[in-house]
């Protein structure tokens, strides 16, 4: 799939945005005033930020506002839904706290509920497609929901907490690289079964319908070299894990948090990008690559 | 709407058959035009005079080489456009409702004004049927020329899809596979046709007829018979050239 | 929940109307429909009506409205203002263009004609620019078929009156068993598809025989991956077969073959009567019998003594021939790249169709004897083939072989075999000889392209030199009745056989894909003498698009699309006729043109008028046509035949024949833009021997008598050719011609090899290179067309799995290909079904930078390539002194399919070797987007 930056911003900022808004929402002693600001300033940056991102990748943006009207099937519109509602819900919860210093709890509660829902919806929009074996899989929404938690965790300052959910959701981006590398094969889907041809014999693609790439090519073709992809995703789990658990664990300063969470972010930014990167979409197959 | 319907009244679509299809394109470019011309946005081409150039197209034409076990490699043109599943993943993936699948035919369609171009209908179809257009930013697909079929415009005989009228060599059939007696049907039947990446649970309506069997040179024992000399050298050839034209109607004897 | 499923308008307004025209986008032309909305062309579809196409459309002519509207299209005459080849043009008025033109042809009119060198390209109205040059009195005319496909044209018309393509097609609706030769399109290509499409759908058999299996050959049942240049052999070799086992059809051979007639033993040539009439031996009479007489029964095995030499008939030659050996699969299987086995079990089949499938069609006929039938004996058997075969210096005796097989099988015109259109079949007798000698002022005595009966119709001087500047109808290529198009620059720039003047040419890219040698061509055409002018002085060009050959000229005569012309498909020309009916067509202009150009033939009309030549004036002196409208309405070649057969006499009422009508072309825009005539039923096969058919022709104009023929197996004007090659008669070839003339003009047909692979070491140039067409481009043009361009907007070089793997070939590598005259640098791909000794792209696609339009930097002008970088119009000298064509010896045919070569693997380069400056463009370059749609 070609890794188009505003969806990689999409996912990894308000993956971080909505995981920080699940913390606050929970959490039992939130902060209030301008410390409480400051957190939903930062979250509502990153969720907000994100979400305006995705639509710069829409064809028609000013007719965005559709795209809540089919909870019933698709997972773009509940997560459209639960985007929203979380925003209004935690706006209410945030307001109550920053300017009244009232503590709304079970507000809290549903905001952090539809926070979590919405990374969830987020990755199902990717996990429900058969089309790209790799995402395909239950794997994808623990990955998209660890990394979050994670990372909400070390934005709202739960150290051990999230020392903890960092290397768990490091075990889950192990698992579900392992796991996808081996997807397509295994999903019994090539070029023979796409043509209808391969009990004939070997199936090859002779000529694509188009000299130059058109717009499938474009989307669904992203050629990455194997060494260079093995290469990146070391990058990236180095950032998105290793250093991060590294710096938290020495020792415990504002400043080396700082830089965990940065490291996180561009870890996270760099996977996200292999995420898609790497995805083989089964159209690829009736250009003759994957 | 995204809801899938429950069942269709009619299944209309296209049977393509793989062992007539020389590949020529025809009906690539029918569709463009008409389709350029008609059903929302026109298909809009990036680059039409220039480097790398790119346009939307709704029907495409691969070729495959095939390597059996032993004989030569065939080759195979292999159109492809939307296959209007019944199970169509590209429908129930639209946040907005603009795709939908009609009640009445079957057919999978895009409502332009109401599609925000997010893609997301185009990544749920394994078939690659999907083309957001670059200049309008809205999703094209076969639309199976709903505008033609049913069009009181046009003459009775011209209502089928471009394509399907303009295809040289035959090879595009339209029609509705859910009555069991369609000419559809009954090719599909004949013919053994299949379905693309049935495990993937899509239920295209659209059917491809597969090659028949190449290449397969008989048994020369069968043959041999036909091919007994008559005589080795000329000189035998012309005497049985006089008692052969003697046996003819007319001939001497 | 289910909200209401939205409405659509299933019934939009298709258009405001449409008009009915025809195609232009190759040979073939189709009825189109074109949809009209605000007096725009808004889409464009094929005519159900309309007896080629029946409806259907190709890519291209789908695509015409983005050719008619094409930002390539010139807008007003052009005078060059930099050097040759740079591009530079000031727009010039047409008053000013028709001043230059007329200023330069009216001298070389009245003083020396043969200065005038006059060739078209992809002319759809030769029979009017031939008229014109006849007028005009120069020797040098000619289309393009020299170096298209003569050698199909001619090998049919020597041998049976016709060939395939335009001049007929297999029974599609009863046909069995089908073998394609060396076609990848063809100028028939709606009509073989649906023909194919016809097959597919009876599960009829199709044998496709190509060293590359994509298209047709894709669906063929069976393919047999020959080796280039040696189909003659493998048709031979089922000769062989068929003819050692019997199975030939020896009634037909004896009624409507010349394998009956006598060969005289001394001369080769045949033996006539008082009349010229062949005889035969009756095998009733035992005598001597002209082989039209009622009741004839001619002996296929006599033979004559007479005068102590012994007469054979033609049947005893062949089975001498041909029953040889040397003509055994065995002997033939690995030259062929066929196993022999294969061989067999396709002539076998061949066997089993043709008289085991047979079938009788009750339709009652007569024959030319005067016996009536009542049947109609069908052999489901027929063959079609093209270039693949005919565009070999071997190719007129391999077309000829192919025919022969099928006279043989007793298919030929026959049901379920291969039927002639109207106005084939019509043998050699029936075609004009060529002319060339005129006087200065005065026009030629006949048209220049005809058929030569033998040496005395060669177009040579006093001294035995050629009169043509292509050297047509010299002892070089005798039988060269199309000319030899890809032989007048280079011949002009050699100025042998003498220097020319002007070189007029009309929609022929000659400086780029349409030419061998493609930059010696553009180094011919931009040499200078030692005073500095051009070494070919003056070039005027008619095109409508931005080719490269634009560049190359000085006067610029821009054109119409097809949309906005009259133009005339003629039963004097090349029609659209079916083997079932007569039919012709016209052009009209359906859209007014928005630039300063004009329909060339129009343009020709009043540069003749205006020259003063002879037929284009009235008594007067006062021009005789308004324009091509009018003369192809008001033009009459004989007493009542003009370019259209319909709606002829004043009230419209007659067909074929009969008075001017001057609403002849409103009468055609009412039926669609075309005029059928069907054949009667029992005049629909054996039209060479049905009377209902002949005197049908007659009656709709085709021939002015009946002239029903055999088929010539034993092609006597070859063998007076090869006899004065032996020293007989006062025509003599030159002594370096004498032995090639009588080795290759042979009366029955041979194989010998291709020129190419006997003067280059086959050691290192192992390689066969070859083009194809593309179905949805055609030549050069379909490159300025947005939507086929992304179809085709680059050609790799296509190379067997042997050669793939013996040079570690990835995908994205490039190669270098080096024949004896050239090399180019080329991205390579594979494809398994393709001969293991053959490689090949699709033609023209590669594309000169500043031409059609593009950016310079479009894929066509960077990876794009052409073939005929390595393809010399000359053979690699053998050391003679002499220029020997790279040409078929008896047509002229251009070898282009001969090409041997050898490839190495490099590093690629920034772009496709050789590649050229940019040529200023006298366009703007198109847009960098396009949303067409013309209606709201
Ligand atoms: N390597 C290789 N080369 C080949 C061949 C091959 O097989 N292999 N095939 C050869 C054969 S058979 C042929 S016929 C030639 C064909 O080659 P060409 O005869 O050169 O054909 P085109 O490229 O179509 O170019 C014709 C010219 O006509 C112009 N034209 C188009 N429409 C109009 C019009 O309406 N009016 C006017 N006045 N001009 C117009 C086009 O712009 C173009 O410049 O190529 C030959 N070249
Ligand atoms: N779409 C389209 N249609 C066209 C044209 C076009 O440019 N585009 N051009 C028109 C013109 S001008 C012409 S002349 C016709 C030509 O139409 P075709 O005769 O189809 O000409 P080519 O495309 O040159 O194809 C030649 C075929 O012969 C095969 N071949 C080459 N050498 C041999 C051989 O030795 N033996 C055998 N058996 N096969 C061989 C090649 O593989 C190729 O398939 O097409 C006309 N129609
Ligand atoms: S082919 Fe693709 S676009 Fe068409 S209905 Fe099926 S999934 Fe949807
Ligand atoms: S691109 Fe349009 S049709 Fe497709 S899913 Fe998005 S809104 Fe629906
Ligand atoms: S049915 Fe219509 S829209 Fe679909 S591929 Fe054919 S022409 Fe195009
Ligand atoms: S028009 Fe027919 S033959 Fe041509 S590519 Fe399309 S399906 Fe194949
Ligand atoms: S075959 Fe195609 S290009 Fe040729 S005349 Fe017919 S529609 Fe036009
Ligand atoms: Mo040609």
């Amino acid at each position: 799939m070609h890794p188009a930056p505003s969806v990689i911003i999409f996912t990894t900022l308000s993956g971080l945005g909505f995981g920080l808004l699940f913390w606050l929402g929970l959490d039992s002693t939130p902060p209030t005033g301008m410390v409480a600001f400051a957190f939903f300033v930062i979250a509502y940056a990153l969720s907000v930020g994100g979400l305006l991102a995705s639509t710069f990748h829409l064809g028609r943006p000013e007719r965005a506002w559709r795209a809540l009207s089919q909870w019933r099937t698709s997972w773009l519109s509940r997560e459209g839904i639960c985007a929203v509602a979380a925003l209004l819900v935690m706006a209410v919860y945030a307001a109550a706290l920053v300017f009244a210093g009232v503590h709304l709890a079970p507000l809290g509660w549903i905001g952090a509920l539809l926070s979590l829902g919405t990374v969830f919806t987020t990755s199902m929009i990717y996990t429900q497609l058969a089309t790209i074996p790799r995402w395909n899989s239950p794997l994808t929404p623990a990955l998209f929901l660890s990394l979050s938690l994670a990372g909400g965790a070390l934005l709202s300052g739960r150290v051990t907490l999230g020392l903890s959910l960092l290397l768990l959701a490091g075990l889950v981006q192990l698992a579900w690289w392992m796991r996808g590398d081996r997807a397509f094969a295994q999903s019994g889907t090539d070029l023979g079964t796409a043509t209808g041809l391969g009990d004939r014999g070997t199936v090859r693609s002779l000529a694509p319908p188009h000299t130059s790439p058109n717009y499938l090519m474009r989307e669904f073709i992203f050629v990455i070299g194997r060494k260079h992809a093995q290469k990146l995703r070391i990058i990236g789990f180095v950032l998105m894990i290793v250093l991060p658990v590294l710096l938290l664990a020495l020792s415990f300063s504002h400043w080396l948090a700082a830089l965990a969470v940065l490291c996180h972010i561009a870890g996270v930014a760099v996977c996200r990008w292999l995420f898609f990167a790497e995805a083989e979409h089964t159209v690829g197959l009736y250009y003759g690559m994957r | 709407m995204t809801d899938l319907p429950a069942q269709t009244t009619r299944k209309l679509g296209l049977v393509i058959d793989l062992d007539t299809c020389v590949g020529c394109h025809a009906c690539v470019i029918s569709c463009k035009g008409w389709n350029t011309e008609n059903y929302g946005a026109p298909l809009s081409d990036q680059r039409p005079y220039g480097d790398e150039p790119m346009g939307t197209f709704l029907n495409r034409i691969h070729s495959y080489e095939v390597q059996p076990d032993t004989g030569p490699a065939q080759t195979i043109h292999f159109p492809k456009s939307c296959l209007h599943c019944e199970n169509a993943p590209c429908v129930t993936v639209c946040p907005t409702g603009a795709s939908y699948k009609r009640s009445e035919d079957g057919i999978v369609l895009v409502n332009e004004d109401h599609c925000i171009g997010c893609g997301l209908c185009a990544w749920a179809c394994p078939y690659g049927a999907r083309e957001l257009d670059q200049a309008e930013g809205v999703m094209k697909k076969c639309t199976l020329c709903v505008d033609r079929i049913y069009n009181e415009n046009l003459p009775e005989e011209d209502r089928e899809p471009a394509c399907v009228r303009t295809c040289p060599a035959g090879a595009r059939h339209f029609g509705d596979f859910a009555d069991p007696n369609s000419a559809v049907s009954q090719l599909v039947e004949k013919r053994g046709g299949i379905d693309l990446m049935p495990e993937l649970g899509t239920a295209p309506v659209n059917k491809y007829l597969p090659p028949r069997a190449k290449d397969r040179w008989d048994d020369e024992s069968l043959l041999a018979p036909l091919l007994t000399p008559v005589a080795k050298e000329p000189s035998g050839f012309l005497s049985w050239l006089d008692k052969a034209l003697d046996k003819l109607p007319g001939g001497s004897a | 929940m289910s909200a209401p499923q939205h409405r659509i308008d299933t019934s939009p307004k298709v258009s405001d109307e449409i008009r009915q025209t025809t195609c232009y986008m190759c040979a073939c032309r189709c009825g189109i429909n074109v949809h009209m909305k605000d007096g725009k062309v808004a889409y464009i579809e094929g005519n159900r009506d309309h007896p080629v196409n029946k409806g259907v459309l190709c890519a291209k002519g789908s695509a015409g409205i983005m050719q008619h509207n094409a930002p390539s299209r010139l807008r007003k005459p052009l005078l060059r203002t930099g050097p040759r080849g740079s591009g530079e043009f000031r727009e010039i008025s047409w008053e000013e263009a028709m001043n230059t033109a007329v200023g330069w042809l009216t001298e070389i009119h009245e003083t020396a004609p043969h200065k005038l060198a006059f060739f078209t390209g992809r002319d759809q109205s030769q029979s009017f620019t031939s008229f014109w040059a006849q007028h005009f009195g120069t020797p040098n005319y000619a289309a393009h078929g020299g170096f298209c496909s003569v050698n199909m044209a001619a090998a049919g018309i020597y041998t049976m009156g016709g060939a395939f393509w335009e001049f007929g097609q297999p029974d599609w609706d009863r046909t069995k068993l089908f073998m394609l030769f060396g076609v990848a399109e063809d100028h028939d290509s709606n009509p073989i598809k649906m023909g194919l499409g016809k097959l597919k759908e009876r599960g009829a058999r199709v044998i496709g025989v190509n060293p590359i299996r994509t298209g047709y050959n894709a669906v063929a049942d069976d393919w047999v991956g020959i080796t280039p240049g040696t189909d003659g052999l493998f048709i031979l070799a089922l000769v062989h077969e068929l003819m050692r086992a019997g199975k030939i059809d020896l009634h037909y051979l004896a009624q409507y073959t010349n394998a009956p007639v006598l060969v005289d033993g001394e001369t080769g040539l045949l033996l006539r009567d008082e009349d010229g009439k062949q005889l035969v031996i009756d095998r009733i009479t035992k005598k001597p019998t002209p082989f039209d007489q009622k009741g004839v029964r001619p002996d296929l095995s006599a033979t004559y003594r007479h005068a102590g030499v012994t007469h054979r008939t033609v049947m005893a030659h062949m089975a001498d021939r041909y029953l040889s050996p040397d003509y055994s699969p065995d002997a033939v299987a690995d030259r062929c790249g066929v196993p022999a086995d294969r061989i067999r079990a396709i002539a076998a089949d061949l066997a089993r169709v043709a008289f085991d499938e047979a079938f009788e069609l009750d339709l009652e006929w007569t024959d030319f004897r005067g016996e009536s039938h009542k049947t109609m004996t069908g052999r489901p058997v027929s063959f079609h083939a093209m270039r693949g075969i005919s565009a070999h210096s071997n190719g007129f005796q391999t077309c000829r072989a192919l025919h022969v097989l099928q006279i043989l099988l007793g298919s030929v015109e026959v049901p379920g075999g291969f039927r002639f259109k109207p106005p084939y079949p019509k043998p050699v007798e029936a075609h004009p000889t060529p002319h060339g000698q005129g006087r200065p002022g005065r026009p030629l005595a006949g048209p220049h392209l005809g058929f030569p009966r033998g040496p005395e119709d060669l177009q040579l001087d006093e001294k035995g030199k050629p009169t043509r500047i292509d050297k047509a109808f010299s002892w070089e290529n005798p039988m060269s009745v199309h000319g030899l198009m890809h032989m007048v620059i280079s011949n002009a720039h050699a100025q042998d056989p003498y220097p020319i003047d002007t070189l007029f040419m009309y929609m022929a890219n000659m400086a780029w894909n349409s030419t061998m040698n493609t930059s010696g061509v553009i180094e011919m055409l931009t040499d200078r003498n030692d005073d500095g002018g051009y070494r070919i002085p003056r070039i005027i060009y008619s095109d409508a698009y931005s080719s490269e050959m634009v560049a190359y000229a000085d006067l610029i005569l821009p054109d119409t699309t097809y949309l906005e012309r009259h133009d005339c498909i003629s039963l004097l020309d090349r029609p659209i006729c079916e083997a079932d009916a007569a039919a012709d067509a016209i052009r009209w202009p359906v859209v007014e043109p928005d630039r300063d150009v004009r329909g060339f033939q129009s343009v020709l009309i009043e540069l003749g008028a205006r020259i003063g030549l002879p037929g284009f004036l009235n008594e007067d002196g006062s021009p005789k046509w308004k324009d091509y409208a009018d003369y192809i309405v008001t033009h009459e070649r004989r007493p009542g035949i003009g370019p259209l057969a319909g709606w002829r006499g004043e009230d419209g009422d007659q067909a074929g024949r009969g008075s001017v009508n001057p609403d002849q072309l409103d009468r055609y825009i009412e039926n669609g833009g075309f005029f059928v005539e069907h054949i009667p039923d029992n005049a629909q096969y054996m039209k060479p021997w049905n009377m209902d058919y002949q005197d049908w022709a007659v009656k709709i104009g085709l021939f002015d008598a009946p002239q029903p023929f055999l088929f010539q197996l034993y092609v006597e004007p070859m063998r007076k050719f090869q006899r004065a090659a032996e020293g007989h008669g006062d025509q003599q070839p030159p002594d370096h011609l004498r032995d090639r003339l009588k080795q290759v003009m042979d009366p029955l047909p041979i194989w010998y090899e291709p020129f190419e692979q006997t003067l280059v070491d086959t050691d290192q140039f192992a390689i066969h290179a070859l083009t194809q067409r593309p179905m949805a481009m055609y030549h050069s043009w379909g490159t300025q067309n947005a939507w086929l361009r992304q179809l085709h907007g680059k050609n790799p070089l296509y190379l067997p799995t042997k050669l793939w793997q013996q040079h570690g070939f990835k995908e994205g590598d490039w190669a270098r290909v080096t024949s004896a005259h050239g090399e180019i640098t080329v991205p390579v791909a594979h494809q398994a079904a393709l001969n293991e000794n053959t490689i090949w792209t699709w033609n023209a696609i590669g594309k000169r930078k500043g031409t059609w339009a593009l950016s310079e930097d479009a894929p066509e002008a960077r990876e794009g390539f052409l073939l005929n970088h390595l393809i010399h119009e000359l053979l690699p000298a053998k050391g003679d002194g002499l220029r020997w064509a790279n040409s078929d010896p008896i047509t002229g045919q251009a070898a282009w399919f001969d090409l041997r070569v050898r490839i190495e693997k490099v590093a690629a380069p920034a772009e496709a070797q050789p590649a050229f400056d940019p040529i200023k463009s006298p366009v703007p370059t198109g847009p960098t987007t396009l949303k067409w749609k013309v209606g709201a």
